[in-house]
């Protein structure tokens, strides 16, 4: 407070100074980066970093420009969308991609809660605190297609590899998440547990879990939600769902099929999200 | 709170039997859901690969450690095009979605019943459709390469930053808007005075936020051909150089664990 006022003041003076002539003052927002050092060196530092990445870009604008007709050529096969002549594949690779999701959501949630505990400062030892940071800062840097190559590598084709995969993704999402919530419980909810003589299952379930439960079902929510959209993807390395229809139909160049299919997942993602929401809000 | 009567005895029971019932029978239900759901998974799963999994991880491990770290002089350029693709695209993708938040938010969007759906349609459809998906259409309309790329992660991030920022401009303090207004702003003047103030630190951090989780997607567009480290990664896993392959994932790691604790910081540094 002390420093605003010092700068208005100053602010005050300065104009003082430069308008001695009586010269109509105006007003000037304050910007949003206060020390203009700071602000002057950002704007230095963007522009340098613009010019070096347009430098080493080598975009082949000739390519890109051949491309355009080509592209809407491209564009054209998609127009219409044709539903009917995969219509059974599209329906197994939904169903697919669904149970996929259904499955790797509980599973991953389930390895994530021991995952979180151990992960959370308030409650792990230090020991175990690294071990399960570790765990989570590994399946968060992997994209789930990474992930998914390896999975589909070491258990074969099809779906259950990018069930195993969107489970490891799962562990990171969920655990961090819910290891940022464990530690924001207020620590008197479970002192007070512990006072009563309860023993460290007793103080997880009745002092921590409360707590965290009703975040940890939108959270649940809404990975679900993440999971459905990424076993798009998976299929496409191999790893089964409705990606894996989705890489057919680009490899025959039946791009109709392929509008068809994108627009089936933008409409139950639309669901999805919608239902989650409600539930969500429900919930909280 | 209820007491459970046993004989004698009274016992707490955290919930009463009407929800303890409750609780029960959705455990059930979701249980039943859950093995229904493996069990289509596992009929469609040959468990001959699965058992055999151990072996092959271990084969892979050995051929993975140790990794060929004199392949590093050769990744510097492919990790500075991923950078490049991930800061570019969210460029892009903040130029577009932040017009289109102010279409989307039901107290800035100049017409609820024609723009506001279009522009929800743009923003669901742009976060539906994987980065991935959209750099396989790319790579096919504009040839593969960084700029393919560049779109695609553009294409990707214009839902997910609309959608937060939208949000947070349907969260504004009104009262500021009006005292705006009561100077006799025009409404562009309330725009830039009244609403942008107020979002600009949620949209700083919701960018960065954005650019922390493109880097992690820029490494995996190579793989459909759009540029950066995936090119190097799909090539060495093409010609089974397997310890290159746990190089790129060692320099993938670290890349995304620095951004994402630059973007950690900068967020704190604004919130």
């Amino acid at each position: 407070m002390k420093k605003i006022l010092r700068n208005q003041q100053q602010r005050q003076v300065d104009t003082n100074m430069t308008n001695l002539s009586l010269a109509p003052r105006t007003w000037k927002r304050k910007s949003f980066i206060e020390n203009q050092t700071v602000r002057y060196s950002i704007c230095a530092g963007v522009i340098l970093y613009l010019f070096l990445s347009f430098n080493t870009l080598e975009i082949n604008w000739i390519r890109v420009w051949e491309g355009l007709p080509r592209g809407q050529k491209f564009l054209a096969g998609f127009a219409p969308p044709d539903f009917i002549s995969r219509w059974e594949e599209i329906v197994d690779g939904v169903l697919e991609s669904l149970w996929m999701t259904v499955a790797s959501t509980v599973v991953g949630i389930f390895i994530s809660i021991p995952v979180a505990l151990g992960a959370a400062r308030n409650i792990a030892h230090p020991s175990v605190y690294y071990f399960c940071r570790g765990i989570i800062a590994i399946s968060r840097s992997f994209h789930e297609i990474l992930l998914a190559i390896f999975f589909v590598k070491f258990f074969g084709f099809g779906p259950f590899a990018g069930f195993v995969t969107l489970s490891f993704a799962t562990i990171g999402f969920f655990a961090k998440l819910l290891t940022e919530d464990i530690e924001d419980t207020s620590v008197s909810q479970s002192e007070a547990i512990q006072a009563t003589g309860a023993n460290w299952w007793q103080w997880i379930n009745y002092g921590i879990q409360p707590q965290v439960m009703p975040r940890m079902i939108g959270l649940g929510l809404y990975r679900f939600d993440i999971n459905f959209r990424e076993s798009a993807i998976v299929g496409v390395v191999g790893g089964g769902g409705i990606g894996a229809t989705l890489n057919t139909a680009f490899d025959r160049y039946e791009f109709d099929s392929a509008a068809a299919i994108l627009i089936v997942i933008i409409a139950i993602v639309f669901f999805v999200e919608y239902t989650s929401g409600i539930v969500r809000k429900q919930v909280q | 709170m209820a007491v459970d009567q046993q004989g004698e005895k009274k016992v707490w029971q955290r919930f009463d039997k009407k929800k303890q019932r409750l609780h029960w029978a959705g455990w059930f239900t979701g249980t039943a859901i859950f093995v229904y759901c493996f069990q289509l998974i596992s009929e469609k799963t040959f468990w001959m690969f699965v058992w055999d999994s151990p072996n092959q991880v271990g084969d892979l491990a050995y051929r993975m450690i140790p990794p060929t770290w004199g392949y590093f002089d050769k990744i510097w350029e492919p990790l500075w095009d991923t950078i490049n693709i991930a800061t570019l695209g969210t460029v892009l993708a903040i130029f577009i979605a932040f017009p289109t938040a102010f279409l989307a938010a039901r107290n800035t969007s100049p017409s609820v019943i024609f723009m506001r759906p279009f522009a929800l349609l743009v923003i669901v459809s742009s976060r539906s459709i994987n980065s991935i998906i959209w750099a396989l259409l790319l790579v096919a309309i504009v040839g593969p390469g960084l700029f393919a790329g560049i779109i695609a992660i553009g294409l990707r991030s214009i839902g997910f930053v609309a959608k937060l920022l939208y949000e947070a401009i349907e969260e504004i303090d009104h009262n500021q808007v009006e005292a705006i207004q009561a100077t006799g702003a025009g409404q562009l003047q309330v725009l830039a005075y009244g609403i942008v103030p107020q979002i600009l630190p949620a949209f700083a951090g919701i960018s960065v936020y954005r650019w922390d989780i493109n880097i992690r997607e820029s490494t995996v567009l190579g793989l459909v051909g759009a540029g950066g480290i995936g090119l190097q990664l799909n090539a060495s896993i093409m010609e089974l150089a397997w310890s290159k392959v746990s190089l790129i994932l060692i320099a993938i790691i670290i890349t995304v664990i620095f951004s994402e604790w630059i973007s950690a910081k900068v967020r704190h540094a604004i919130i």
